[in-house]
């Protein structure tokens, strides 16, 4: 269980890595490493080239943008876990990324590299789709697009082999906005077995809830969480959920959607506890 | 403070473990040396057709072919009807399951080892896959070993006051009750590293094994080389936990490539090897009928196991161990008179099978507590008391049972009574009736066993099998400064060895503990034994250390009177002084006369000096059993299908305590690893054998959150057969666990008319089980 040989870079700059990234033949980005260090040692992944971009500084900010949070790619959960208590309207960002897998893993886990690797059970992903998050793409055409048309299914995503995620702005709830995150895993640290998020904002409009852990893309349940804007606690009854569940997320079993019903009706509650 | 037996003291390991100074064969690296990487089979069953080594690499890889002389590995057993199969230490024509070593790739680092096997080109072809255990019984025409009639290892019966006893009960429980297969897991995997000494024209093997000396019989036979010619050392060791009990197909390999090339080779397993190719124990099947009085006394039980025993018996302790264990411990610690047991072990295109800590008594403690439950649900009591109604009281013992097995001392009911103090058994059930606010069910669980430990000759040699333990060695030796060396052929991975037969070697000798070392796990300078299993090696090493030490005492008194020119029999030996009527010496004296003034000796010293080796095998060697109750309280969300522990008390007693922290962090140890045979490990194979949990990602472990403050109370009732009543202990905490949860959460199902059998107790098989109890028209369990 040792990679199989291949030639590293560490450039000085982002440029210097999309050059990279566009001169050499199978190359892949190294950021934390904690989904492309293990596929390595499985030889599961056989880059012939690994541009590390875990030490670019313009990769690193964590900025205040008005009304967004600018979060550079490379930025750890860990760094968004301590930064509880000052992310003013992105404190779900720290709930979120203090529950990523272990403290070791989110010391060197990226932001950036886990809406690359785009795991179905991870948990930016669902979170940042919920908070309508946009990621910021570097390449021969710099483009924005919204995280929940950036993933596009399991372990698929619209970057392109010249391309590298620069940073995610993250919308800001307002002081009225509240937020829920819930996700089952077996056992500390494990990938989720199923998870939801739950963004309502009266004073901005927003209203979403994204099921995540499925085999594919976070599943967005748009008219449930329209319905829970307008009604609250009475459409996010277990029942009225399990039946949102029913009409909008295909291809659930009974045990998925006894999970599924559970964790969604688990972050509502957060969203509506008073 | 006290330094000798029952001393809660820390351990003489701990230091170098935590400063990260242990010493394991990863850590060891020899001038010249190579790193070897195996190439395993991708399929479960086929013909091997062709095997092309990579051109320009014919001298870095190696095949069976080129192993020549090298025997394969067949494991004898006496036991009536046991088949033997023969695990070549490289594949020899076929292939039996998925992992197993087709080619051995040598390079300076393991990278490019692992670059070689992926060069290999292996032609098969396929053969149907054995995969289900049930369908591998009755499969008529494949075969995973071609000579035999069937794919049936053994099939083992015993019959004992069945029909008289059953005959007439009011109550018949029926179950069916499964363990899922699973990996042992110890922190180091398989590891050796072998290299040809000259100038002891020796062959040097460095293994992570729990049995050095097993393995230099078993290398030099396997080898056809003397055994003179063996030493094997083990060194550091991360875990054994009975998966390095055995002579490990790889040590062979590289053992021969030290043997041939005379240069060091070392091979290091690593994790997915591991969880591939160590997927191999837990797995059994039970079909049980109890029959039982109205109140649930336990008065016959009929049991059909069948054993997964995967594809090759190992050697030494053979598949045959497994379905034996099961038959004879399968009656538990209770008190009734009608047995009958048919066990089969049958072959599958999996991993061979090998005995994990508990040996077959994790699933006969799972199969008959959770049957206790149901009779006791069936009868209307609580389980705890019908479980204390049928255990063997303490006015009974030593107790012969059903299955012949001698319980030698214990109260196994106060064991019970006192867990179900511990946990508050009444505060619960009201706690239970009033539900909890969150919806959670809570439920209440128990299950008690007693464990056979440090069994000896008797019971081996019953099986025929080709080492049986017989007398335990220790030598013992006064240094010049009046220290201690101690020598025992046992080995220590975690059960704190060096400190605990230090712990009996100053009780007998008064010498400070600091001032004794202990030496294990070198066949070149600790006599024989076969080594660290069955929760044998503190009462068999131990004792024969306490004996050792005491054959030391009248020589220190011998050499004490003649320095104070007094009489032998007016001397008293007393915590390292040597006691006249008048004066005293010091153990360092005598010791100072011994080594370095012999001019000062009596003129008839003992020629034995100081230093004796000395023998010890119990009074009665058929076992010390230690046994225990434990208990615990869940919560279970059935929304989501998880369980959480939200108490756990283990009520044991094994004896005279040596060390009780060293018992506790063992039991602690176990119990983690019961808690993971309930709750999550597995090792599924799909139908064509391939096995679907290869990375921790899919095989998951308990970690330290998952593991609840377990509470302990100990009870010692001594055994009256070993040195200081001790018994084993290693062994016991992975026993309970499964039972006691499953118990619990069938306690807190019951409203829903849901009843688990199968470990481990996943979210899905929670959720299926509940959702299959909504959709029933029954409104109970069926069977009860």
């Amino acid at each position: 269980m040792k990679a199989a040989r291949f030639d590293y870079l560490r450039p000085g700059d982002v440029g210097e890595a999309l050059a990279a990234l566009a001169n050499a033949e199978g190359a892949k980005i190294l950021a934390g490493g904690q989904s492309l260090g293990p596929m390595l040692n499985l030889r599961l992944a056989r880059p012939a080239l690994l541009v590390d971009i875990s030490r670019l500084k313009a990769l690193q900010q964590l900025e205040d943008a008005g009304r967004t949070w600018h979060i550079g790619a490379g930025v750890t959960h860990a760094r968004l876990e301590d930064a509880r208590g000052r992310l003013s309207g992105g404190e779900m960002l720290s709930e979120v990324a203090a529950a990523i897998a272990y403290r070791s893993v989110r010391n060197r886990g990226t932001i950036g590299g886990s809406l690359a690797h785009a795991d179905p059970a991870a948990d930016w992903p669902l979170a940042l789709a919920a908070l309508g998050a946009s990621v910021n793409v570097r390449g021969p055409t710099p483009r924005k697009i919204l995280v929940a048309h950036f993933i596009q299914g399991a372990f698929t995503t619209t970057l392109a082999a010249d391309e590298i995620i620069e940073s995610i702005d993250v919308p800001k709830l307002s002081r009225a906005g509240r937020y829920g995150f819930y996700k089952f895993c077996r056992k500390t640290g494990e990938f989720a077995e199923a998870s939801a998020a739950a963004v309502l904002d009266p004073e901005t409009g927003v209203a979403s809830i994204f099921l995540g852990a499925l085999r594919g893309i976070p599943q967005p349940l748009t008219s449930l969480a329209q319905q829970v804007a307008r009604e609250g606690k009475i459409a996010a009854s277990t029942e009225a959920v399990s039946q949102a569940l029913a009409q909008s997320v295909s291809g659930l079993d009974a045990v998925e959607h006894s999970m599924a019903t559970a964790v969604v009706t688990r972050a509502l509650m957060q969203v509506l506890a008073p | 403070m006290t330094q000798g037996i029952g001393a809660r003291i820390q351990r003489k390991e701990d230091a170098r473990h935590l400063h990260g100074r242990g010493n394991f064969v990863s850590d060891m690296i020899l001038p010249g040396q190579s790193e070897v990487a195996f190439l395993r089979s991708p399929i479960a069953h086929g013909r091997i057709r062709r095997i092309v080594k990579p051109s320009g690499a014919e001298n870095q890889v190696f095949i069976r072919a080129d192993l020549g002389d090298v025997a394969a590995i067949v494991a004898p057993a006496t036991v009536p009807g046991y088949k033997l199969s023969e695990w070549h230490p490289l594949a020899h024509e076929k292939v039996r399951f998925v992992g197993e070593a087709i080619a051995m790739c040598v390079a300076p680092t393991r990278a490019e080892a692992e670059d070689l096997s992926e060069q290999i080109e292996v032609e098969f072809d396929e053969l149907p896959v054995l995969v289900d255990t049930q369908a591998a019984r009755m499969e008529s025409t494949v075969r995973v070993h071609e000579q035999w009639n069937d794919n049936v290892f053994l099939t083992l019966n015993y019959e004992s006051g069945f029909e008289a006893k059953a005959k007439g009960a009011p109550v018949v429980i029926r179950r069916e009750i499964a363990l899922a297969r699973q990996a042992m897991v110890p922190m180091e995997g398989k590891a050796v590293l072998a290299r040809w000494d000259d100038r002891t024209d020796q062959l040097l093997v460095y293994a992570s094994t729990q049995v050095p000396h097993i393995i230099r019989i078993g290398l030099a036979q396997f080898l056809g080389i003397d055994q003179g010619q063996v030493r094997v050392i083990s060194p550091d060791v991360g875990g054994g936990f009975g998966y390095k009990c055995i002579l490990q197909p790889e040590e062979l390999c590289v053992a021969w490539l030290a043997l041939k090339f005379r240069q060091p080779f070392r091979y290091v397993e690593d994790r997915r090897e591991h969880l591939v190719v160590g997927a191999n124990s837990r797995q059994h099947q039970y079909r049980l009928t109890a029959h039982a009085d109205e109140r649930g006394r336990l008065l016959a039980l009929d049991a059909d196991i069948t054993i997964d025993g995967g594809a090759y018996s190992a050697w030494p302790f053979t598949v045959a161990l497994e379905p034996g264990q099961a038959t004879g411990n399968l009656p538990g610690p209770y008190d009734f008179r009608g047995y009958r047991c048919r066990t089969h072990c049958v072959a599958t295109n999996k991993p061979g099978f090998l005995p994990y800590r508990g040996v077959a008594r994790t699933g006969v403690c799972f199969a008959l507590e959770l049957v206790i439950d149901a009779i006791a649900r069936a009868v209307g009591r609580e389980p705890w008391e019908v479980r204390h109604d049928n255990l063997v009281s303490a006015a009974d013992m030593p107790y012969d049972n059903v299955a012949r097995k001698h319980y030698d001392s214990g109260d196994y009911r106060k064991a019970l009574i006192l867990a179900r103090e511990k946990i508050d058994l009444d505060a619960w059930r009201e706690r239970q009736r009033r539900g909890e606010r969150d919806g959670r069910l809570i439920g209440i669980g128990f299950a008690s066993y007693c464990e056979q430990t440090a069994h000896g000759t008797s019971v081996f040699s019953g099986w025929g099998l080709p080492i049986i333990p017989g007398y335990d060695q220790a030598t013992v030796r006064v240094t010049p400064d009046g220290g201690l060396e101690v020598r025992a052929g046992v080995h220590s991975h975690g059960q704190g060895m060096e400190t605990t037969l230090a712990q009996i070697a100053h009780e007998v000798t008064g010498i400070e503990l600091a001032n004794i070392r202990v030496l294990l796990g070198d066949t070149g300078t600790t006599p024989y034994s076969t080594g660290t299993y069955a929760s044998r090696s503190i009462v068999m090493a131990g004792g024969a250390v306490a004996n050792a030490c005491k054959a030391l005492i009248p020589r220190f008194l011998a050499i004490g009177a003649h320095l104070m020119q007094a009489a032998v029999a007016t001397m008293k030996y007393e915590n390292g002084q040597i006691m006249g009527p008048r004066k005293s010496v010091s153990l360092r004296d005598v010791a100072e006369a011994w080594y370095l003034r012999p001019q000062e000796l009596p003129p008839d010293v003992d020629l034995g000096g100081l230093e004796a080796t000395v023998g010890f095998r119990p009074k009665r060697d058929t076992g010390a059993f230690s046994y225990a109750s434990h208990a615990a309280v869940v919560a279970v969300d059935t929304e989501v299908g998880a369980v959480e522990i939200l108490d756990y008390v283990i009520v044991e007693d094994c004896g005279t305590l040596v060390n009780p922290m060293v018992v506790e962090g063992q039991t602690l140890g176990g119990a983690a690893q019961g808690i993971g045979t309930a709750l999550y490990e597995e090792s599924p194979f799909d139908p064509n054998g391939q096995p679907l949990a290869s990375t921790f990602a899919d095989y998951l472990l308990p970690g330290p959150t998952e593991i609840p403050a377990i509470r302990i109370h100990h009870m010692q009732t001594p055994s009256p057969y070993t040195e200081f009543g001790i018994k084993g202990m290693g062994e016991g905490g992975a026993i309970a666990p499964p039972a006691v949860i499953f118990n619990a959460v069938n306690d807190a199902l019951r409203s829903l008319g849901v009843e688990l059998t199968e470990t481990p107790l996943t979210p899905r098989r929670l959720l299926e089980a509940i959702d299959r109890a909504k959709s029933s028209t029954q409104p109970r369990v069926k069977n009860s």
